[in-house]
């Protein structure tokens, strides 16, 4: 290995990247696009639902019953309606999730002390709404009927005998608030580490073959192993700012601290980049053309978003998929990713994500630096 | 060192045919030998031998005094190698290019300023030194590459077509630093399709179908073929095989 010939090698590595817009833009606009759009538009909190009004008794009562919906911030009352027509059109054109239809009499009948049906229709073409609206009015009728009951109890004295019953205190622990967006960071931080050094590393080695500079250098002294070095050190030093720089927005802006230790993070992200730069690496060894660089890398990256448990718990997929999941490195450092920062693991907690992720880094490396050798004799 | 190039009996053999049969010739240092012959008769494949980065099937070879079997890494440090498709960096100006291949052939930051502005002077570069390759006319492409080539000092130039595709101009250029080049001590192996170029060699190997068929000095070859031109040489023995082989096939 002669340093000064790598050095060479890094120096122009960056002047490409430098004046190639679509690199810089994949290094260095890509992960704080993708963050930003993963923080604010992919979020599986539902609230504020579209309610649609349908009140034929208006009485206080109802009234009342209305008001304790809007007041669970789950729902927010857009429009009244005074016929089942204007509600099915409101729920049809999508301008209402849901509505709320409460008949004539049911103050009448709660006073008389007997049972007082009140529909919910819901949209159930988006389930994640539809199951937020199913239980939240459940929950919402259930609280009622007690408040109702217990209020009647009062009134004829009674309310000293009501039994015990459970008390279930629910404590959550690692993110208290259940939001979504304390999930996706760090998964978020795997994928963009991920997709921008295979990207880049497969971009960096085919384009050095399509444009013939690669005939060039093999009848220069260059070794194959310099070559590859110096060829992947600019993109480990982009991907290690990325991480960065995601990690600092993760923490400054979304309010996502780390639990855990940033050292040991940045030290599993480090490996994490090797299994990446190897698979850059494979992509160029088969890929002729940047297009098909392109096109492989996708093969590679979709998958991994939708099997590595990033967005859908791998926990709900179906036995074989669930497997395949274990195909993808993604998956193991994701894991690493949201024991570190959500739950504050230590390596010894995390060995049996590292292990097999040492495992994967070391075989691709291996395989790609082989195959690579091959296509430059 | 008397001999740049020395080969002897060499031939590659690939799957389904013989791509050199026994090739045997001495170059001189300080010559510019031409390596003629049409597409496919085994230049290309020789030169890729003589750089050391395809090992013959048969025979042997030096290249400037290095084994091209056994010490392929020494000829590698001791030829400056350039090809018709002028391999050049397109968004790197023209001082990077010379300063990535300079760094490439181990030239530490002193000595490769120097040199670097020793080869834009000697291929006229100076002008366009910050400029970007890729904005480059032909002839101006074709001398960077040549810089390159030349940027570590290398005793011995192969240079694979050249001028193929340059403007009469520029070629006129090319070749009068080529024998610039030549009159300080370089070895110069090119191969051309242009007879007009092939005159101005001092010595010329004709090959056809990977067969040496001619070599020696322009003056020599043009006296034993009774031709008045190399091109008449040229094809006068092309047409001479051609009839050779459709008589064999009748």
């Amino acid at each position: 290995m002669n340093l000064n010939r790598i050095k060479h090698i890094v120096v122009k590595e960056f002047i490409h990247i430098m004046r190639d817009k679509p690199s810089l833009a994949i290094a260095f606009v890509m992960p704080v696009m993708m963050l930003l759009l993963f923080g604010y538009a992919v979020t599986t909190d539902i609230n504020n639902i579209n309610l649609v009004v349908l009140d034929q008794d208006m009485t206080s009562g109802s009234r009342a019953l209305v008001q304790a919906f809007q007041n669970s911030n789950y729902y927010v009352v857009t429009q009244y309606e005074t016929s089942y027509a204007g509600v099915k059109s409101d729920i049809d054109t999508g301008s209402a999730k849901a509505g709320l239809i409460i008949p004539h009499g049911y103050a009448d009948k709660l006073a008389r002390g007997e049972q007082s049906p009140v529909q919910i229709v819901i949209d159930g073409s988006d389930p994640t709404v539809a199951r937020t609206v199913f239980n939240s009015a459940q929950l919402l009728g259930q609280e009622k009927s007690t408040e109702l009951r217990l209020a009647s109890l009062e009134k004829t004295g009674l309310a000293l005998k009501i039994p015990g019953g459970i008390d279930l205190r629910p404590r959550v622990w690692y993110n208290p608030e259940m939001t979504s967006l304390r999930f996706n960071i760090p998964g978020l931080i795997g994928l963009v580490l991920q997709n921008i050094t295979i990207i880049l590393t497969a971009f960096a080695l085919v384009r050095e073959r399509e444009r013939g500079t690669l005939e060039q250098l093999i009848v220069t002294p260059v070794k194959p192993r310099e070559l590859i070095v110096g060829k992947l050190v600019p993109y480990i030093v982009i991907a290690f700012f990325d991480v960065a720089l995601v990690l600092a927005i993760g923490v400054f802006w979304f309010n996502v601290p780390v639990a855990g230790s940033t050292v040991l993070l940045l030290a599993l992200s480090a490996l994490f980049l090797l299994t990446a730069l190897g698979l850059g690496m494979f992509i160029s060894t088969v890929a002729k053309t940047q297009l098909q660089a392109m096109q492989m890398a996708i093969a590679i990256l979709l998958p991994s978003v939708l099997l590595s448990g990033f967005m859908f718990p791998r926990e709900a997929m179906p036995k074989l998929v669930y497997l395949l999941g274990y195909l993808m490195p993604l998956t193991y450092f994701i894991d690493i990713l949201r024991g570190i920062i959500l739950k504050g693991l230590t390596l010894y907690q995390l060995w049996g994500d590292v292990a097999p992720l040492t495992v994967f880094g070391i075989s691709i490396i291996a395989l790609s630096s082989l195959r690579f050798r091959k296509r430059l004799d | 060192m008397e001999w740049a190039i020395e080969v002897r009996d060499l031939s590659k053999v690939f799957d389904r045919y013989t791509a050199v049969e026994r090739l045997s010739f001495k170059v001189p240092a300080g010559k510019i030998f031409g390596f003629l012959g049409p597409n496919g008769s085994g230049k290309s494949t020789t030169i890729r031998m003589l750089c050391g980065i395809m090992r013959p099937s048969s025979g042997t070879g030096t290249v400037m005094g290095h084994d091209i079997v056994t010490d392929p890494e020494k000829i590698k440090q001791n030829i400056g190698y350039m090809s018709q498709k002028f391999s050049l960096y397109e968004d790197l100006t023209v001082e990077e290019n010379l300063n990535f291949f300079g760094g490439i052939y181990g030239l530490k930051k002193q000595e490769l300023a120097q040199r670097r502005d020793e080869v834009l002077e000697t291929a006229l570069l100076g002008a366009k030194r910050k400029s970007l390759a890729g904005i480059l006319s032909g002839g101006w492409k074709q001398r960077l590459a040549l810089g390159c080539a030349i940027i570590h000092k290398p005793p011995l130039l192969i240079l694979d077509e050249p001028t193929a595709g340059v403007d009469p101009v520029s070629r006129r250029v090319f070749w009068d630093i080529l024998r610039g080049l030549s009159s300080r001590g370089f070895t110069i192996l090119v191969t051309t399709h242009y007879m007009d170029e092939a005159e101005h060699c001092d010595l010329v190997a004709i090959m056809y179908q990977g067969v040496l068929e001619g070599f020696g000095s322009p003056a020599e070859l043009k006296q034993h073929w009774n031709e008045a031109t190399l091109e008449n040489v040229f094809i006068a023995m092309v047409q001479t095989h051609r009839s050779l082989s459709e008589e064999a096939s009748v």
